[in-house]
This record gives structure tokens, sequence and C-alpha cells, in this order.
């Protein structure tokens, strides 16, 4: 009982609709004309145009990490599809569920080098979750489902299918989402509950616990986050996040110890090698996260709840591993800690406090103001003050400004903080903050960016006005690579080899010919304002502030180095970074 | 070679589709680890299943990664250690061509009598043996061959299955 036959590019589409999807970015060519054929004159899916592939895949990761839905890409074949390759890496490093469509030549051509024809199947093998050549329009309603299912299920990521023009021309018959499990990929979901028990008993027995928070806790839905929230109280104990992790645990509470890793807060870190049972939830042991490892958290019996099993024991040997997902294991921890009504030792855990307390003196963000000249760790501060209570979502670009956002905003929510962590990509940003804002109209949502990243993707500034989205650039101008003067100042003597910002555009003027309004700043006096002009601006802004070309982002952990030997702000002593570390990224 | 590093026998059953074997040899290339031997066929024409057979090499902490990231790859319906999970049995099978006359050619002929090994070619001047074996046995033998006229040799890499009635 055959239904009526659809083309390929027909299916593509309904099979995205069944999926739920609303948004589609992409740029279109010759290989994917079918696709855009049927979606022209249709109003169930929106296409938003951007200007470089690259900025489609971010666009898509901002849309997914400020939903927990998956983001959708549609791209020509060859260049297309080379374009894609930087987001799907930065998807597949932080762990965000996209979907990305490839046009590719017409099957009969594959592998004749045809015009724009690049074997996209090969290339992008390493650098997502998984990839299909879809090679008969049979099979093609199939495999879209399967794409949404591996890119959405187990840890999520970055799935590519590859069209060939003809079978998006040819006819086959449509399925539609099937609940049935797929044939190989199961992820557990479900944690042991002899383990889950066993380290329940750890926390219990600890005497200066952490919890270490990451992006599986964001990843994992809302629900993980209020999970992680309602155990965390129930203990008493200090958590500590990764930079992906910001957002699932309240920066203002009590509790939280700001970030931890390189550019973490001292107490933080200070926490992370003196606890002596860590609860590593949703987090990786990256080795911006760990420093030295062997010099990692010596004292500490480790628990590590993760839903991928090769994060277990990759970095770092753990004591107590749970493969499941964060929400369910949480879940049942909980249950397991009240019903057996366990409770940490009162005196060890006031006496943990107070060790804490004693590191959060020492005021590790604390910074000297800027007389003339605008310090960053202010306009982030000031930025702070006008988003509060507004439930913003801020994008970062990558370098110092990142870290001085991360450190100094306070994030209360899942979903609001979008930076590219495990990849660590320029560019990234500004079309973060378009897919955040299609996803979010209503919203406030800030780029936080410096000059040379924000060039990475400018032309995605043609989108935003486009398609009206109120993005709000808040342009951190240091005139240099910041972030690498920094490490050439640490590492290499001073030496500032390329890292100088030469004739860099008028940024006014470039948001002049775009049509889109500027703001500008050169005087520590004048920020406020900027901010607040900013944050009233109806259309999308680019809000330039001048800041301290010389100002550097501490604390840090020099590459190579243990948490103990952090770097603190220009009053604090300044350990010399080993040849050792100096070979390290 | 670090006195850590043990050799595990890894079974792999995946998907017989385009690419499955890509992503597993990529696997190990991309993250650095060896490949010591590496077999591939399909076993189950029905479900269109392969099994891939690594013989590798690496510290404990490494082999556990290998398993959990090949555990993770899509189209993998299973992995199994058969070096930790109990008693096995590896083959390697081997055509090998020597080539010569005289002493030597009956020399490799009463050796390969000693070892089992079939003559599956004859010319006058040459022999190709079919031998199967364990590796260290395909090893002496190629040893063995080598001042007797060795020309070619040809290696299928090592299968291997769990003993007793279980599957893996
Ligand atoms: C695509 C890419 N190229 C190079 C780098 C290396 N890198 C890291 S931070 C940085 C400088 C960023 O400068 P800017 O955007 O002005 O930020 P700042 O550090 O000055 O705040 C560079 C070049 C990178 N992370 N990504
Ligand atoms: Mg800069």
């Amino acid at each position: 009982m055959a239904s009526a036959e659809l083309t390929g590019a027909e299916i593509v589409l309904k099979s995205l609709v069944d999926q739920g999807v609303k948004v589609v970015f992409g740029y279109p060519g010759g290989a994917v004309l079918p696709i855009y054929d049927a979606f022209f004159e249709q109003n169930k899916i929106k296409h938003i145009l951007v200007r470089h592939e690259q900025g489609a895949v971010h666009a898509a990761e901002g849309y997914a990490r400020s939903t927990g839905k998956p983001g959708v890409v549609l791209v020509t074949s060859g260049p297309g599809a080379t374009n894609a390759v930087t987001g799907l890496t930065d998807a597949l490093m932080d762990s965000i569920p996209v979907i990305c469509l490839t046009g590719q030549v017409p099957s009969h051509l594959i592998g004749t080098d045809a015009f724009q024809e690049a074997d996209t199947i090969g290339i992008t093998r390493p650098c997502t979750k998984h990839n299909y050549l879809v090679k008969d329009t049979q099979d093609l309603a199939k495999i879209m489902h399967d794409a949404f299912y591996v890119a959405t299920n187990g840890r999520p990521g970055p799935v590519v299918v590859d069209l060939p023009k003809d079978v998006m021309i040819n006819t086959g018959p449509y399925v539609g989402p099937k609940r049935a499990q797929h044939s190989s990929y199961k992820p557990q979901v479900k944690g042991n509950l002899s383990s889950i028990k066993e380290a329940v008993e750890l926390i219990a027995s600890a005497k200066k616990p952490l919890f270490y928070s990451g992006g599986g806790v964001v990843n994992s839905g809302p629900g993980a986050s209020t999970l992680l929230r309602e155990f965390v109280r129930q203990t008493g104990a200090p958590i500590t996040s990764t930079l992906m992790g910001l957002g699932a645990f309240p920066s203002t509470d009590e509790s939280f110890l700001g970030m931890v890793g390189m550019h973490g807060n001292y107490e933080a870190n200070l926490a992370m090698s003196e606890c002596d049972v860590m609860i590593c939830v949703g987090a990786r042991f990256d080795d911006r996260v760990t420093g030295r490892l062997d010099a990692f958290a010596q004292k500490s019996k480790k628990i590590h709840i993760d839903i991928d099993p090769s994060s277990i024991n990759k970095n770092v040997p753990v004591d107590i591993p749970i493969v499941g997902d964060v929400g369910h294991v949480l879940e049942d921890m909980l249950k397991v800690w009240k019903s057996t009504a366990r409770k940490l030792d009162k005196k060890a855990n006031a006496s943990w406090w107070a060790t804490i307390a004693k590191w959060r003196e020492r005021d590790c963000l604390k910074y000297l103001p800027g007389k003339d000249i605008a310090k960053p760790q202010y306009v982030l501060e000031t930025l702070q003050k006008a988003v509060d209570g507004k439930d913003a979502y801020v994008t970062t670009d990558v370098g110092q400004h990142q870290m001085w956002a991360a450190q100094y905003l306070k994030f209360q929510d899942p979903n609001r903080w979008l930076t590219s962590g495990g990849l660590g990509t320029m560019g990234y940003g500004l079309p973060a903050a378009i897919g955040a804002q299609v996803a979010h109209p209503k919203s406030p949502v800030i780029c936080v960016t410096g000059e040379s990243s924000f060039m990475m993707n400018i032309q995605e500034l043609s989108t935003a006005v486009q398609y009206r989205l109120p993005v709000k650039i808040l342009l951190l101008n240091n005139r240099y690579m910041g972030m690498v003067r920094q490490w050439q100042e640490l590492l290499h003597g001073n030496r500032y080899s390329e890292s100088y910002m030469e004739s860099l555009p008028d940024f006014a003027k470039v948001a002049d010919a775009f049509g889109l309004e500027s703001l500008f700043a050169d005087h520590p006096d004048q920020v406020e304002n900027l901010i607040a002009d900013m944050m009233a601006c109806e259309g999308p802004v680019i809000a330039e502030v001048m800041i301290d070309q010389k100002e550097n982002c501490f604390p840090m952990i020099p590459s190579g180095a243990a948490h103990y030997e952090m770097i603190l702000g220009p009053n604090g002593d300044q350990p010399a970074v080993s040849a050792k570390g100096a070979a390290l990224v | 070679m670090d006195k850590m590093t043990e050799r595990h026998t890894i079974g792999v059953l995946v998907d017989n589709e385009a690419g499955v074997l890509a992503r597993v040899v990529g696997l190990f290339s991309g993250r650095g680890y060896n490949i010591d031997s590496l077999t591939v066929a399909e076993v189950d024409q029905n479900d269109h299943q392969s099994r891939i057979t690594i013989v590798t090499t690496g510290t404990p902490q490494v082999i556990e990664q290998i398993k959990a990231q090949l555990g993770r790859l899509v189209p993998i319906h299973g992995v199994t250690d058969l070096t930790v999970e109990g008693p096995h049995v590896e083959r390697e099978m081997a055509l090998i061509k020597v080539a010569g006359g005289g002493e030597t050619r009956v020399e490799s002929l009463r050796i390969a009598d000693i070892f089992r090994a079939r003559v599956v070619d004859s010319t006058i001047n040459s022999f190709v043996f079919e031998i199967t074996g364990s590796t260290d046995k395909i090893n002496s033998f190629v040893g063995l061959m080598r001042p007797l006229g060795l020309v070619d040799v040809s290696r299928t890499g090592v299968v291997a299955i769990s003993r007793g009635d279980k599957p893996m």
C-alpha cells in the first residue's frame, strides 16, 4: 500500500516539518537547487539566508544551544560543504545537535572530479558525530529521521546528510519519524543504580566535597539544571562550573565558586585542588580545566557522570564512573540521598566553607579601574547591571573578551550563554547571536566580541539587517588579538609578533554601510550610557568600546602549570612558566 | 615499546555499509592508536553485518579508550575485547611464495610439512604455500623460508573468536 511518491526534495522538506523544524540556516547553490525549489513559497519552514556557510552552522548552533532543539543547516556541494567544516567541528567539540544537509553532485558524477564535487563524507567524517550519503531516494526519509535521532540522542553532535542532486529529483516513498529503536545506536541514559548508591555513600562521607558541572547539564535539558540545584542545596556543598556549563547553576548563588580552569576563579581552582570528593556532572576533564594532569586534584576521590562512555577515564582516572544522562542520574542520586536521609558532616563542612571564604577574600576578579580608558572588566560589569533580570542571551567570540564575559557576567539559567569552548572558534559570536535571536525574537541577545574575532564573520551583519534581528554587538576594541598578545607577554618576552591589528576598519562606517546603528565610547564615563543606548536599540547595533590595550585576563593558570600555580592580577605574584608549559597550547 | 603497553585483540560487529571501515580506521589514525592487524568481512548476509578484528597495542587506559571510542560509532553493534573476555582462538592465514631449486626446494617442502602448510601452486622452480595458525607460527614459518628463497608473503591478519557456546 505504497502512498503517493514524493521527490527527494519534497521528502527532505516533509521530514524537516515532521521533525518539528521551524528554521533552516542556509545558502543555495547548483546542487541544492531542487531543495530550494521545494522551499519556495511555503510557510512551514523559515529559511534564513546567511552570508557564509560557516555562519550558517554557527547560527544553527546558536539556535540549538539557546533552545535545546537541533539546529538545521542547508548548504550546497563542494565549497558550500567545505565552508561548513569549521562550524561542524565546533558543534562536535561542544556537543551541539546540528543537522547539516549538504548538496552533492549527481550520483553518476561522484568520483569524477565534477564541478563543485568534494568528498563531503570523507571530509566531514572526523568532524561529525555521524554522516550519511544518500544513494537512493527510497532510503531518504528513513535517513533524515535517523539523522535527527543520532544528532539529539546520547551525547549530541552534528550530523551531515549528503544529498546527490539526482536523489533530490527522483521520487520515493515517505515514511514518518518512527518510534522504533535505532538498530545499533542505543546510548545508555539510566545510570547504574549500585554505582549511584556508592556515589551517594562517598559524597556523604566527604569532608571537602565539590561539584564540578559542565555543558552536559545544559545539554540534558532544564530539568537537569533544576535537579543539580536541588542536589547542591540538599548537600550544602560548593559548586564550580566549566565554561560550557555556566548558567546551569545560578552564578549569584552563595554555593557557586565561579568558573574553574585556566581563567577560572581563585577559589574554584583551589577548591578543585583541595577537595576530597569531586562530583563531576556532565563535564569532561578538559585540559583547560585540569591544568597539569599529574598535579590535578590529587587529594580527591572522583565521581564522574557522563553520557559518553569514552569521556570516562580519558584524561583523568575516576573512582566511580556513572554512564548515563545527567538528568536521569541526578534524579536517582537525589532519591537515594533523600530516602537514606544523608547529610554531610556539619563540622567538616563548616571548616571547608571557612577555607573557601578565605580564598574568596582574595577577590581574584578585582581590577584596577581605568582612568582615561575603559577597562573591559568594567564594561562587562556595566553590561551585567543592564541585563539583570532581563532574560538575556549572551554569545561571545574567542579571546580575552570571552574570558572576561565568563568571569564578570552572572548567569541565572541554562541555555543563555553561548560560546565556543572546545574548538575556540573566532567568528562564532555574531552568527550564533543571529541563531539565538531567530529563536528568541523578543529577548535581548548580546554578542560580546573583540575587533579581531568580529571580522572573521562580519559579513553576517547583512543577515541580521535583512531579517531585522536586533542583535546587540558589544565590541571590546583593544586593537590587539588580546589573548595572543597576553601569551606573547607571558611566554615570548613581549615580542608581539603579528598580534597587533593594523588597518582596522571604522566600525561606525561598517555599521552604516551594512545599514545598522552604531554607538561608540572611548572614555570610561561614556560606558554606562553606551550600554543603556545599546539595550534600548530596536534594531541590530554595533556598540564599540575602546578598552585598555594592555589589560590582561586573570587569574590565569599558565599551560603546563597546576591549579595552585595560578597567576593573579597585576598585584599578584607571578610564577614563571616552565619551558615544558610553553610547548603546550 | 613502552613496558606498560599490552596487545589486545578486539572484535567489532558493524553494519556492512559504505564507509564503515573508514570510520574505524579514521578513529585509530585520528586519535593516534596503533593498528597491528585488521581484518574485515561480511559475516551475516541477511542483516548485512560485518565483523572486524583489530589487533592493537596500548596502555590499559588507551585500550579502554579504544573500546569506548569504537562503541560510540553509530553503525557499530558491539565491541568485544577477546583478550580480556576469556579464552579465545586467534588464527591467521598466509600465502607464501618460495622460489628455488635443488636442496633448498626440498627443504622448504619438508618444513612446510612440519608446519602443516599446503602447497597450493607449484612450478618447476617455485611453490606457493598456504599456512594457517597463530601469528607467531606464521612468523616463524616465514622466517624459516627466508633463506630458502622467500619471494612474496600475503597475510590475512588475525581473525579471532571466543571459545565456548556464547556469541560476542
Ligand atoms: C579561527 C581562529 N583563529 C585563530 C585563533 C587563535 N586566537 C585565539 S584568541 C585570538 C585573538 C582574538 O582577538 P580578539 O577577537 O580581538 O579578542 P581579544 O583577545 O582581543 O579580546 C586568536 C587569534 C582562534 N581562536 N580562532
Ligand atoms: Mg582584541
